[in-house]
């Protein structure tokens, strides 16, 4: 028996064990010490699938040897192998900041709980990216949304709760949805593997409860990518969850999102199915660019930066969705670069708030002035991370945009690629809102005082931030990965 | 007279779930929110479990005795569905009686107006002035 | 790797050593103005090591990576680059010995900071002046964008702020909105961007969508202020005078002229261009901007706004003389390049030394400077003389080049427009109340101030 056959299995059951491990041990230090084993080991093995995925094409792993479809079947291709590199990256990068910030936000009794349902969290989104099952995806997507919920309550502020509960029951209606959709499917074909459903519904993509069930998931996955108008429970919940939290899932709730939305509309509607009979085409154009605006706009308008960036994370969603609008191998790879650029980037930014926070004790633009002067290295970071938010060249969100104008030229559509840099001009806007505040006023007399972030909290921080100029330089990984990843989406490359 | 009423089993999830969306939506006490949302997703139980029934199917005993099965997977994954209703449903109930304790209310209305107070006095003060 | 190519590299990483060696020795200004000038002078020695292989035929190139496939980060060595280069690298030493004197005798505050940025800011003209292809070109356009920011928004008053905010968004908003798509269609059409002489973009494009792409081209240079993308250029006026200069004749509205005869030159290719009817609208866009500014020059009272508004003018020169696509006003266009860095360096240092010396920023305050500070108002004069191209100032040449190349076009309406803007010139920078009233006698009895 060959541990490297079992990777794709071990890459969720080590963080799913951590979590009531970490329970069972009531200790914060030692429930830290086991999750972070946990987070890294699932790390080192996203990379050692992602180099099997490159090599081999494609892993399926049969659980308990039941052949798929009638077993649950774990399914790595291209893009699965991308986005679990992507999640267990940045948990593993979110993890070590969480110890000293929870520290300051989180009651001390109640750190080895976080720690175990950071390990919940994880391996829930790691399970929703791995699984080839229908259902699986299912529970998995509730694991990670339960644990998502409780680490948002966790915040200091009061109105975290509120933000929970009203995540909790947008979030709860769209996996309700979601199960609605998949249970439609069930009936109409009798299987759940999605491999499978995809060769079988190519017969029926016309029958109405096959409809019926794209609807449901659409809306369901929407809610849960907050999708513009779905979009309401995110800004809330990203603003009052304690730092570490917001970082982890700016960077990768609504990231495994989009790709289990890719993977319903690619992999088991088929694009046939999906863009050329119905006109989803349209209908995601305009929700995209409707959010990229709007969102944007409300950005502009906001003054707790937590929120303001919430906002944001609601507007580059629009672009991910947008890139999927295309229908095409440069629209998808904008849509899965823009995934892991996105990530990155807002992750890195969610950090250094969390650090701001930290010094400041707080990121109203009112308590951040002059921030620039007092935690110099922190905000130079969050001006880096703004200008990939923006697209400058040298940064991930560049590359991203890059793609976005090439599809929309290769589609010949002028007026989209204006209303795509117009877009990224209201980046400009909210970001330099930022900028000023940050280095043109003096900071409040009670905290002039305050200092820069500690190693502890800077550290991971600029992981992220350096990923973000990285990934802006050397885009090998992420182009050449996003690339595969939709040409076998459309079923162009093996 | 064939349509209408054959699917009755779906009318019925149809309904229990519109309903539930409904008190999810109208009500403003959160508990009756949390009821509605139990409904909503006890009502895809039904979706799941009335297709998986076969009249005169049993368990899949393999027996000569018994030709007709029923297929037990939709229950299987009901079973899984409700233990992540029963966690939801909970984990909201427990965030209800946390938001009892910090706001003293459980109504959406009222609980938006103590937000609206200023949580931050000397944050809301300096931004006023800018 | 040869010779060459390391002193290409060299170029463009003394910069950015020097940057991080002002910022080592923050606390010491001394130290600190010792490592930019020797940076500068260092870059000079560099660039003009290079320039005898440059002016043998050589063209000397570097790849450094490749950002996204097909498109990368390189460098390559042509005359006009070379000139741009030369004439950023000269200028920066000229204008580091003013700032110094300029930043001590105000009382400037966040010097390293000042100093910093503008080494950064060397970078990336010499990264333009460089590059091989329009790709490199933008990042490092961008890149100056971002880093004069700091400098232009340097005293961090309201004002600053607010000429901030217009400075940027104009020219973020340009090449974001105009360039970047320009660019990426320019690649989906030709599969490159490498700068080619003769262009890249062959008989492929033609009619409605070449004038388009021109269009989104040089109105997506922000930096060479073609109305009505201009107003960031009075907007930066709230910087300090050395940064004024650095925005004005060392590299800023440079690279942007530059960008735009790169773009005419090697993406086009001239004769594409001229065999077009459709692109005429840039002599229209360039000869309007030419008479525009100068009109509202004559009537600026600001000395800095009078001269920003020159600035603006004199830059739709060298766009006009490009856009009449002959080969003797291409010349000219270059030529007009470093005329004007010089002559309009000239001014800015003397407008700077006034408002240093006797605290005076409108013109109509400049009552008999002239007996005050002779020295820096002679050398005013010469600035003028160049700017409205008399012998034999350097001005003049450029000038002859432009205009030769336009009545050998035959663009008779180009010559007439030449014409008026030069009298225009004459007029706002020597009017009455300008530098003849600056010598009266009169006035000069006033108390005396020292030129610096």
């Amino acid at each position: 028996m060959n541990v490297t056959e079992h990777l794709p299995i071990l890459q969720v059951v080590l963080p799913l064990a951590s979590a009531p491990l970490a329970v069972l041990l009531r200790d914060r230090l030692a429930a830290f010490v086991l999750v972070l084993a946990a987070t890294w080991a699932a790390f080192a093995i996203s990379v050692l699938l992602w180099l099997q995925v490159g090599e081999s094409g494609l892993i399926s792993y049969a659980i308990g040897s039941w052949p798929p479809p009638w077993g649950i079947e774990y399914r790595v291709d291209a893009l699965a192998s991308l986005v679990l590199m992507l999640v267990s990256g940045i948990a593993a990068v979110v993890l070590p900041y969480s110890r000293a910030s929870i520290e300051r936000e989180i009651r001390p009794d109640k750190h080895y709980l976080f720690y175990a349902m950071f390990a919940l969290c994880l391996s829930g989104l790691l399970g929703i990216t791995v699984t080839g099952d229908a259902f699986n995806l299912f529970v998995f997507l509730e694991i990670s949304s339960l644990s998502s919920y409780a680490m948002i309550a966790l915040g200091k502020d009061r109105r975290s709760l509120v933000a929970a509960y009203q995540y909790l029951i947008m979030g709860t209606i769209g996996a309700t949805f979601i199960v609605i959709g998949v249970g439609l499917l069930y009936i109409k074909t009798g299987t759940l593997n999605l491999a499978d459903l995809g060769v079988r519904l190519q017969a029926m993509t016309s029958h109405r409860p096959v409809l019926a069930a794209l609807a449901f998931l659409t809306v369901g996955i929407s809610l849960k990518l907050a999708m513009f108008p779905l979009h309401q429970w995110l800004p809330n919940a990203y603003a009052y969850a304690p730092s570490a939290v917001s970082a982890f899932l700016a960077a990768t709730a609504t990231k495994v999102s989009v790709y289990a939305l890719l993977r319903f509309y690619f992999s088991v509607f088929g694009e046939t199915a999906v863009f050329q009979r119905l006109p989803m085409e349209d209908l995601m154009l305009v929700l995209a660019l409707a959010g990229m605006f709007v969102a944007s706009t409300v950005a502009i308008f906001q003054d707790n930066l937590k929120r303001l960036f919430a906002y944001s994370s609601v507007a580059q969603i629009g672009y991910s969705v947008l890139g999927i609008s295309f229908d095409s191998v440069t629209g998808l790879t904008a849509t899965i670069v823009h995934l892991v650029n996105h990530a990155v980037t807002k992750g890195g930014l969610f950090l250094l708030l969390g650090a701001v926070i930290a010094g400041m004790g707080g990121v109203t633009l009112a308590r951040v002035q002059g921030v620039g002067r007092v935690m110099p290295l922190t905000s130079f970071g969050i001006v880096i991370c703004g200008l990939s938010l923006i697209g400058v060249p040298g940064t991930a969100g560049f590359v991203s945009k890059w793609y976005l104008i090439l599809a929309a030229l290769e589609k010949g559509q002028w007026w989209l690629v204006f209303l795509i840099v117009l877009s990224s001009l209201l980046a400009v806007a909210y970001v330099w809102r930022f900028v000023e505040v940050a280095y043109f006023h003096a900071p409040r007399a009670d905290l002039a005082g305050a200092r820069e972030a500690p190693l502890a909290l800077a550290l991971p921080a600029w992981t992220l931030v350096a990923a973000t100029l990285w990934f802006g330089v050397d885009t090998s990984l992420t182009v050449g990965s996003a690339s595969r990843a939709a040409g076998q989406l459309l079923g162009i490359a093996p | 007279m064939t349509g209408f009423l054959d699917h009755y089993d779906y009318w019925v999830m149809l309904f229990l779930a519109m309903s539930g969306l409904f008190i999810v939506i109208a009500r403003g006490n959160l508990i009756k929110k949390l009821v509605g949302l139990a409904i909503l997703q006890t009502s895809v139980y039904l979706l799941y479990l009335a297709p998986g029934k076969i009249v005169g199917g049993t368990a899949p005993i393999v027996d000569a005795a018994f030709t007709v099965y029923s297929n037990p997977l939709p229950q299987v994954l009901i079973l899984t569905a409700i233990v992540v209703g029963v966690a939801t449903l909970a984990l909201g109930l427990a965030l209800v009686v946390r938001i009892r304790e910090e706001y003293g209310t459980i109504e959406e209305d009222e609980i938006l107006h103590l937000d609206a107070d200023p949580a931050d006095p000397a944050d809301n003060a300096s931004a006023s002035q800018r | 790797m040869s010779a060459d190519d390391m002193l290409i590299l060299a170029a463009l990483a003394l910069p950015g050593a020097g940057s991080v060696a002002i910022l080592l020795c923050g606390r010491w200004p001394k130290l600190r103005e010792t490592a930019t000038l020797s940076t500068a002078t260092l870059l000079l020695l560099c660039v003009l090591a290079l320039l005898p292989t440059v002016l043998a035929g050589g063209r000397p190139g570097v790849r450094l990576f490749e950002l996204l496939p097909g498109l990368e980060i390189a460098f390559r060595l042509e005359p006009l680059g070379m000139l741009f280069a030369l004439v950023a690298s000269a200028l920066w030493i000229v204008n580091s010995l003013y700032s110094i004197g300029y930043m001590r005798a105000n009382h400037e505050e966040h010097q390293t900071r000042f100093y910093v940025c503008f080494a950064l800011a060397i970078t990336a003209a010499i990264g333009i002046a460089f590059a091989a292809n329009m790709f490199t070109l933008f990042v490092f356009y961008e890149l100056l964008t971002l880093i004069t920011y700091p400098l232009v928004t340097h005293h961090g008053t309201h004002q600053a702020r607010a000429g901030g905010r217009t400075y940027l968004g104009v020219l973020i908003g340009t090449s974001m909105l105009f360039l970047l798509p320009a660019l990426v269609f320019t690649w989906h059409v030709a599969g490159t961007t490498d700068f080619t002489p003769g262009g890249i973009l062959g008989d492929r494009l033609s009619g409605f969508a070449l004038a388009g792409l021109l269009a989104l081209y040089m109105f997506g240079i922000g930096k060479a202020a073609l109305m009505p993308f201009h107003r960031w250029l009075p907007a930066a006026m709230v910087a300090p005078t050395p940064v004024s200069a650095l925005l004005h004749a060392v590299a800023v509205v440079k690279a942007g002229v530059f960008s735009v005869l790169k773009v005419i030159i090697y993406i086009f290719g001239a004769e594409t261009l001229a065999a077009e009817a459709s692109t005429d609208w840039l002599l229209l866009v360039a000869g309007f901007t030419i008479i525009g500014a100068s009109l509202v020059a004559l009537n600026a009272d600001n000395l800095k706004r009078r001269l920003a508004y020159s600035t603006i003018s004199q830059l739709a020169y060298v766009v006009l003389a490009a856009a009449i696509l002959a080969p003797l006003s291409l010349v000219g266009a270059a030529l007009h390049i470093a005329t004007h860095a010089v002559g309009k360096i000239t001014l800015f240092f003397a407008a700077g030394a006034i408002y240093t010396a006797a605290h005076k920023t409108e013109v109509s305050q400049l009552d008999g400077i002239g007996r005050r500070m002779p020295w820096t108002m002679a050398a005013f004069t010469v600035g003028a003389l160049s700017l409205i191209g008399i012998p034999p100032a350097a001005g003049f040449i450029s000038k002859w080049f432009i205009m030769s190349g336009a009545m050998g076009a035959g663009q008779w309406a180009i010559v007439v427009v030449l014409l008026a803007s030069t009298l225009l010139t004459a007029g706002y920078i020597s009017c009455p109340s300008y530098i003849e009233l600056s010598f009266s006698r009169a006035a000069g009895r006033r108390t005396r101030a020292r030129p610096r």
